[in-house]
């Protein structure tokens, strides 16, 4: 409770003060505070545990790399778990909570951990809870699961959605410090199109938060000026708060842009650029040394930032120490600011903190020299790591400097991209400076538009020298991982046991796995690693840093593609009519079909369904197939090319004839089925199942332009060109007759012919084939007269009592007719388990063919179509039983086949159902048993034709 | 048949000869070291050098190849075998997967042996003395039209002949179990699932430690950062591999490499019936529990789980394009997140952390191999596509059963690489040669 | 991914769905002896090369053409890209 407001430094708007809440307590902020800040200022340092020892846990750093001020920002659905508080910028009326404590924040029941830590060191459970066996399930894991997590995710959706859309430009330059701003300034001067994205508020990245001068202002001031310049650019734009995380094939990046506007969580953004410049500067890392973690001890970057650019002290006794000038640098500015520095420590003047002390944070620190130093908060710095995250999505790899003690992007870029500032190692504002401008005038010359060479602005250099120190070696706990709770010991005990490679002392001591991702502690971690072998840190390696750069939320890259809008929905060109009639719809793929039409009185599907189908099968009914797949196929050589498709024979198909045929896969199996119309000489209309229509054209496509490159033949996919609809039953031609003026009579138009004719005055197609087994026609217009047609023929339909039947009644027919459907044309099957074996022709040769020939696909006993009925005629048969022989054991070895369609027929007055059994129709006549285990039903069955009704077809030729 | 096959496998070891200073993991030890500052645990697995031959060379220290060479050693008494590893073991798949394990499979020649796989698991802790964290919590397969019903009523049937038992969830079954699934106003509505409660987890990187602890402790050799670089061929037969700490000889040679089995098997001028895929992975930020089991969506290839440190660790689609790059393309990532929030729209929240692509051997019919190859001495193991996971006990079990007795156990004997020559392809999903459909 | 379509120039690889190898476009002979064989290894066995290889390619999202796409495996660098339908007339033009 130790930090404070300044009463006069930083840069927020001290006018515009703002109220937010920290679980139970509104507190005061102002604009341009974050809320890490702005907790900072009212005094709270402790803002949540660690994830195992469920240990305090303050604010650590001042951006994206901070890994213990977790918190939930929003409430109830809208709650977000895990946020850092440094990232949040402060709003009127903020709720935030704190996490993973049961108790309260301050007495968390579970700190129980920290007393039991000897004994849950690194890989602990892996060598224990294992007995009693059941013990690990019911009482171990509930209780590691319930206190591992961090925050709460709510089950339930807020609604938010997150925009998305792409960007496309010369250059994208990630990072708007000085290096960034230097870059995207020469550039954006060329007129070269230029995108800057910025993790923060795009204002100078470091420079903002410091006090060192550019030329003769505040470097801060400066990088206002830049921006303001930027802004003006009618080719520049500036995304602030935008965080480029994951770097893809041929410049293609993924960005997160975190301003909420129009009513949306952000955006995602696909970024297209030619080149990139990654200026992502370096984040400071910690020292191990015993009570490191206590709340209070932060980055002394984040210390002198607060003061510089929020006008916050970090605590009212500040001591700093460093490995590096950076302690000295953050001194000067937090005395300038008025804070009270109490210790100014250096690693390379001998000083080591051994230990600290502090319940809820620090109070205390103590040296090797048994000095003990007072203080609320300390500052340390253990030097830099540049950002080299996105330059090794591609896998290339970050070298190791030895004079930096860091590692510096390796040569293997993503291609397109450059480096400038910080990232490359140039820490010193006035390099930053000259490289930003350098690697920016050298991409406008590979763009073609060289550029003027910018005056580098003098700069105040800031010294930063580096010695090398990771650790203080002294008893007590270190922490490398804060946020994991991973100490130097874990990482000792991990090497001695074999763990010697980084991945497998990663994996083993979850260093790095936290929400920050091993932002600060991983070189550390690696250090400590090297140190431990005895090997240097590049022979120890560097794990691979793979997308995103900081988490991003799931919502932000699904976009709008939410709810209703996952996919879109095809509606058939008569849905509006049949919503009109009451009916009921089922998905077929991205279809929308009516399922069958309940009439007053109706009080379950069944009675629709029966009713429909006994109404098409006395009078007339009519079905809405347009969602059928239809391909136009023309040319000189249709005919050859629809000869090598389908399996059965095509080249002599008559014109004015439609045929049913059968394609293969090249490997033999069925692939799909449909019906063939030659128009004309030149001309075929094919007709695929709804579910195949587009894989059967991608899969002709694939025929006639790898394989038949010398055909003249072209496909045109029309299904949503033509509203097609089955008219069927024993009245369907004097239906039909009503609006067709041509002879559709028997002899003027048999069974399978096709004609192109006038449909109620409309050009339109008619087919006479039949799914239903009835006399039945299909008949197709234009897609825009579906719903006229439609209502035309019910109307004239009503006094022979035309019907509208759904898939249901659809599916009813031709299982009384033994086709095959989706159940059976599964991609398992062959032509012979179908019962079409006599199909595919030994004449020709055709896609499949050889392939159909090998010995596992016409071996005998492969179960193959049969017809199955109850035994008790009163029995419910169900798709998905397998068949067994009666009175066997229930097991795989006994499994003989499987029920693929089972449905009431109502025109036979009992269960009937399609499967396939080993043996197939061989098998006529036996009882076996249709065993549905799961639903925890079966029947004896006996296995009959496929060809229920009419098996002769006779009905469909009249 | 598969119960019968595990009860014997989860039977008693034939080897219990330890080498080294083999200590024996529990409570007691973990106090003990406790107390003395965790200072003195020995080594998983020896660092040792290559000998100038074995009886058995593994080439892979995945989770497979290290499972075999524990089968090999505790159940056939074989431990003059080496596992040779490229870099370090269990980098590999094993290392970085959804960590799903379960037995709901179709054909018969897949579900005997899933249903083995999980038996061993559901004993592994006890047989290796290292606790991978087997977590039977259940899968759920969610379907949302009477068709899907259909085939999954007739998986479901599969799964109870073979004992792996399963059940039929309906609406109200899956809301009062999984509160965050969205029924009724995705695109989508749920129609019901296919449940089997033995499904479940394991910590994958403790799989394949705990398999090279137990195997290294029967006397196995793990020689890791040693790259194969070419078989030692004699007369048409195999007699070793050549590696870049020179040449090591071995009665059989068994290759082991998913991801880079086309790579490796190329040195013997093998062509595999195997396409390399990338698979993308991703684990969200921790949160308290959230989801009590796996679940996959029926419109759109997702599913999810979440660990016991409390990542949602969850995945989608393979890359459609074959590669070797162990990335995948920004559009793959976003179908998964747009087909995950139809599921559960609260997840919207919930952020990646981290996100990984490995490569996946994805064979002509969606399944595994492990056979004989023509060459004498040679012997295959891959083409696991992105199911391996969960077949890494069952896998090695086979697999040194093969290498053992040179015939293939019988819960293993469809997955041949004739298959494709004959026609008995173990197709699941009925897509036919085309191994990105898979 | 971006493929640069010999027509249309170059598209996002959301546009295309992919095939597989380019060897499917050599269709073995049917009438050949060991047709059995030829058909086997053209239906199931792939080089599957880490580095440069040739893939099918469709732009289902276009203009459906069938695209024999050159590229690396290793590094989704696409090297060149050409219809499917001239590289297999050029096929059997070296055939003839």
């Amino acid at each position: 409770m130790s930090g404070y407001r300044l009463a006069t430094a930083g840069r927020i708007d001290r006018s515009k003060p703002i109220s937010f809440r920290f679980d139970n307590t509104w507190m005061k902020g102002f604009e341009g505070d974050t809320l890490a800040s702005a907790l900072l200022a009212n005094g709270v340092s402790l803002v949540g545990r660690s994830f195992k020892y469920h240990r305090p846990r303050g604010i650590f750093s001042d951006g994206s790399d901070e890994p213990n001020a977790l918190v939930t920002i929003g409430e109830g659905a809208a709650a977000t778990p895990n946020t850092r508080a440094t990232m949040v910028p402060l709003t009127q009326g903020l709720v935030a909570s704190s996490q993973n404590w049961r108790g309260s924040l301050k007495w968390d029941l579970m700190s129980v951990n920290d007393i039991a830590a000897p004994f849950l060191s690194a890989g602990f459970y892996y060598k224990t809870f294992m007995w009693p066996k059941a013990f690990w399930e019911k009482v171990y894991e509930p209780f590691i699961r319930s206190s591992a997590g961090l925050g709460v995710l709510s089950e339930k959706s807020d609604g938010a959605v997150h925009a998305s859309g792409w960007k496309h430009c010369d250059v994208l330059v990630i990072g708007a410090g000085p290096s960034g701003l230097m870059a995207a300034l020469t550039l954006g001067r060329t007129g070269a199109r230029v995108i800057v994205a910025d993790e923060a508020d795009a204002n100078g990245g470091r420079l903002a938060r410091e006090s060192l001068a550019v030329g003769d202002e505040l470097g801060a001031d400066w990088a206002v000026g830049v921006r303001a310049e930027l802004d003006s650019l009618p080719n520049v734009e500036v995304l602030p708060r935008t965080t480029v995380w994951g770097v893809y094939d041929e410049g293609l990046y993924g960005a997160l842009e975190r301003t909420e506007r129009n009513g949306t969580r952000g955006t995602h953004w696909r970024i297209r650029a030619k080149h990139s410049i990654l200026a992502a500067g370096a984040t400071e890392r910690p020292i191990a040394f015993p009570g490191n973690d206590r709340p209070g001890v932060m980055l002394a970057s984040a210390a002198r930032g607060y003061a510089n650019h929020e006008g916050v002290a970090v605590g009212r006794r500040v001591a700093v120490w460093g490995n590096n000038d950076n302690a000295t640098r953050t001194a000067k500015d937090l005395k300038a600011a008025g804070v009270r520095v109490v210790a100014e420590l250096d690693t390379r003047k001998g000083d080591e903190i051994v230990r600290t002390k502090g319940r809820h944070g620090l109070r205390e620190i103590f040296l090797s020299d048994d000095r003990r130093i007072e203080a609320d908060a300390l500052a340390i710095s253990g030097g830099w790591s540049p950002n080299v995250h996105l330059t090794c999505h591609h896998r290339g790899r970050p070298v190791w400097d030895e004079e930096r003690a860091a590692f510096l992007p390796g040569p293997d870029l993503p291609p397109g991209m450059a480096c400038a500032g910080a990232v490359t190692g140039a820490y010193a504002l006035s390099d930053a400076l000259r490289q930003g401008a350098e690697v920016g005038s050298d991409i406008a010359e590979a763009l073609g538009k060289p550029a003027p060479r910018l005056n580098v602005p003098e700069a105040e250099d800031d010294p930063r020298e580096v010695s090398a120190f990771w650790q203080v070696k002294a008893k007590g706990r270190a922490w490398v991982d804060m946020q994991n709770d991973v100490t130097s010991k874990d990482i000792v005990q991990a090497q001695a046991e074999g763990f010697v490679s980084v991945e497998h002392a990663k994996r083993y001591t979850t260093l790095g796995m936290a929400t920050d991702q091993g932002k600060t502690g991983n070189v550390l971690g690696l250090a400590l690693l090297a140190e431990a072998t005895g090997r240097t840190i590049p022979e120890t390696g560097t794990t691979i840093f793979r997308p995103p750069y900081t988490p991003i939320p799931m919502g932000a890259m699904a976009g709008t593609h939410r709810g209703q809008h996952f996919q879109p929905l095809r509606k058939t060109p008569s849905h509006a009519w049949a919503k009109e009639q009451g009916a009921v719809f089922t998905e077929a793929g991205l279809w929308l079909r009516a399922q069958y039409f309940p009439q007053p009185g109706e009080t379950h599907w069944r009675q629709s369904v029966d009713r429909e189908v006994i109404a098409t099968r006395r009078g007339v009914g009519i079905c809405d197939v347009s969602t059928l797949g239809k391909i136009d196929v023309q040319g000189r050589d249709a005919a050859a090319f629809l000869n090598f498709v389908y399996a059965n024979g095509f080249a002599k198909l008559a014109v004015g004839k439609t045929r049913y045929g059968l394609m293969l896969r090249e490997d033999g199996f069925a692939f799909d089925d449909g019906t063939c119309a030659r128009l004309s000489e030149n001309r075929y209309m094919v007709t695929t199942t709804t579910a195949n229509a587009g894989s059967v054209l991608r899969h002709m496509e694939f025929v006639r332009q790898c394989l038949c490159p010398e055909m003249d033949v072209h496909l045109i996919s029309v299904t949503d060109a033509w509203a097609q609809y089955a008219v069927a039953g024993p009245q369907s031609r004097a239906l039909l007759q009503k609006v067709i003026d041509e002879d559709i009579s028997n002899e003027g138009f048999p069974f399978m012919a096709c004609k192109g004719l006038d449909v109620a005055g409309v050009p339109g197609r008619l087919f006479r084939i039949s799914f239903s087994g009835e006399l039945a026609y299909e008949v197709a217009v234009p897609t825009r007269y579906g719903d006229a047609l439609i209502r035309r023929l019910m109307e004239l339909g009503a006094p022979m009592g035309v019907v509208p039947y759904g898939t249901e009644a659809l599916g009813v027919m031709r299982i009384e007719k033994g086709h095959a459907a989706g159940g059976e044309l599964n991609g398992q099957t062959t032509a012979g388990d179908l019962g079409l074996g006599r199909m595919v022709s030994t004449k020709k040769d055709s896609i499949g063919t050889v392939s159909s020939k090998r010995p596992a696909l016409e071996a005998g006993d492969r179960p193959a179509l049969v017809g199955l009925v109850p035994v008790n005629k009163t029995a419910h048969l169900q798709a998905g039983a397998h068949i067994l022989p009666p009175k066997v054991a229930t097991k795989t070895a006994n499994d003989q086949g499987w029920v693929s369609s089972a449905c009431h027929s109502p025109t036979l007055g009992h269960d009937i159902a399609l499967g396939f059994l080993k043996g197939g129709m061989a098998r006529a006549g036996e009882t076996l048993v249709a065993w549905d285990g799961i639903r925890g039903v079966q029947s004896d069955v006996t296995v009959v034709s496929p060809h229920f009704y009419d098996p002769e077809g006779e009905r469909l030729r009249v | 048949m598969a119960q019968t096959d595990a009860s014997s496998a989860t039977g008693a070891l034939t080897s219990k000869e330890h080498v080294g200073d083999h200590m024996r993991y529990s409570a007691w030890e973990i106090f003990k070291q406790g107390l003395t500052g965790n200072k003195s645990w020995p080594r998983m697995w020896r660092d040792p050098e290559p000998k100038s031959g074995y009886d058995i060379v593994i080439v892979g220290g995945g989770g497979h190849g290290l499972s075999t060479a524990h089968h090999l050693a505790h159940r056939h008494g074989l431990t003059n075998v080496a596992v040779v590893e490229k870099g370090w073991i269990g980098g590999g798949n094993v290392g970085r997967n959804t960590t799903m394990i379960r037995s709901n499979y179709l054909l018969a020649g897949n579900q005997p042996f899933y249903e083995l796989s999980l038996q061993l698991w559901e004993n592994l802790e006890q047989e290796i003395n290292y606790n991978a964290m087997v977590s039977q919590r259940g899968i759920l397969n969610l379907a949302h039209t009477d068709a899907q019903r259909d085939a999954y009523i007739r998986r479901g049937n599969s799964m109870r002949l073979s004992g792996a038992g399963g059940e039929w969830w309906d609406r109200k079954q899956i809301a009062k179990h999984l509160p965050m699934i969205d029924l009724d106003t995705s695109r989508f509505p749920v129609i019901g699932g296919l449940w089997q409660p033995r499904a479940g987890t394991v910590r994958h990187d403790a799989v394949a430690w705990g398999y090279a602890r137990s195997a290294d402790s029967a006397g196995v050799d793990i020689l890791q950062n040693t790259e194969v670089t070419g078989f030692i061929i004699e007369g048409g037969k195999c007699c070793g591999v050549m590696t870049s700490k020179g040449p090591i000889r071995a009665e059989k040679v068994a290759v082991c490499v998913a991801g880079s089995s086309s790579r490796v098997m190329n040195m013997a001028d093998i062509r595999l019936p195997i396409e390399s895929h990338a698979l993308q992975a991703f684990v969200t930020e921790g949160v308290k529990p959230f989801l009590p089991c796996i679940v996959t969506y029926g419109t759109g290839h997702f599913y999810i789980c979440q660990s016991d440190k409390g990542g949602l660790v969850f995945g989608g689609d393979i890359e459609a394009f074959s590669t070797y790059a162990q990335r995948g393309d920004l559009s793959t990532a976003e179908h998964v997140m747009e087909v995950g929030l139809a599921m559960m729209p609260a997840l919207a929240r919930a952020r990646v952390l981290r996100n990984w692509g490995g490569l996946v051997d994805m064979s002509m019919d969606g399944s595994p191999i492990i056979d004989r190859t023509e060459m004498e001495g040679l012997y295959f193991n891959g083409g696991w596509c992105y199911g391996g996971f969960k077949a890494t006990p069952a896998s090695g079990y086979c697999y040194a059963h093969l290498l053992a007795t040179d015939t293939s156990h019988d819960v293993a004997s469809a997955m041949t690489l004739d298959r494709f020559a004959t026609g008995a392809v173990i197709d699941e999903n009925g897509r036919g040669a085309t191994p990105n459909l898979h | 991914m971006m493929i640069d379509h010999p027509v249309l120039g170059p598209r996002d690889v959301r546009e295309f769905t992919v095939l597989g190898d380019a060897s499917l476009i050599d269709r073995p002979d049917p009438t050949s002896p060991d047709a059995a064989k030829l058909f086997h290894d053209y239906v199931h066995l792939r080089d599957n090369p880490a580095g440069i290889k040739r893939e099918l390619w469709f732009h289902e999202g276009g203009d459906r053409s069938w695209l024999v796409v050159t590229r690396d495996t290793l590094s989704h660098r696409v090297l060149s890209v050409a219809l499917a339908r001239d590289v297999a007339r050029r096929n059997r033009e070296t055939q003839a």
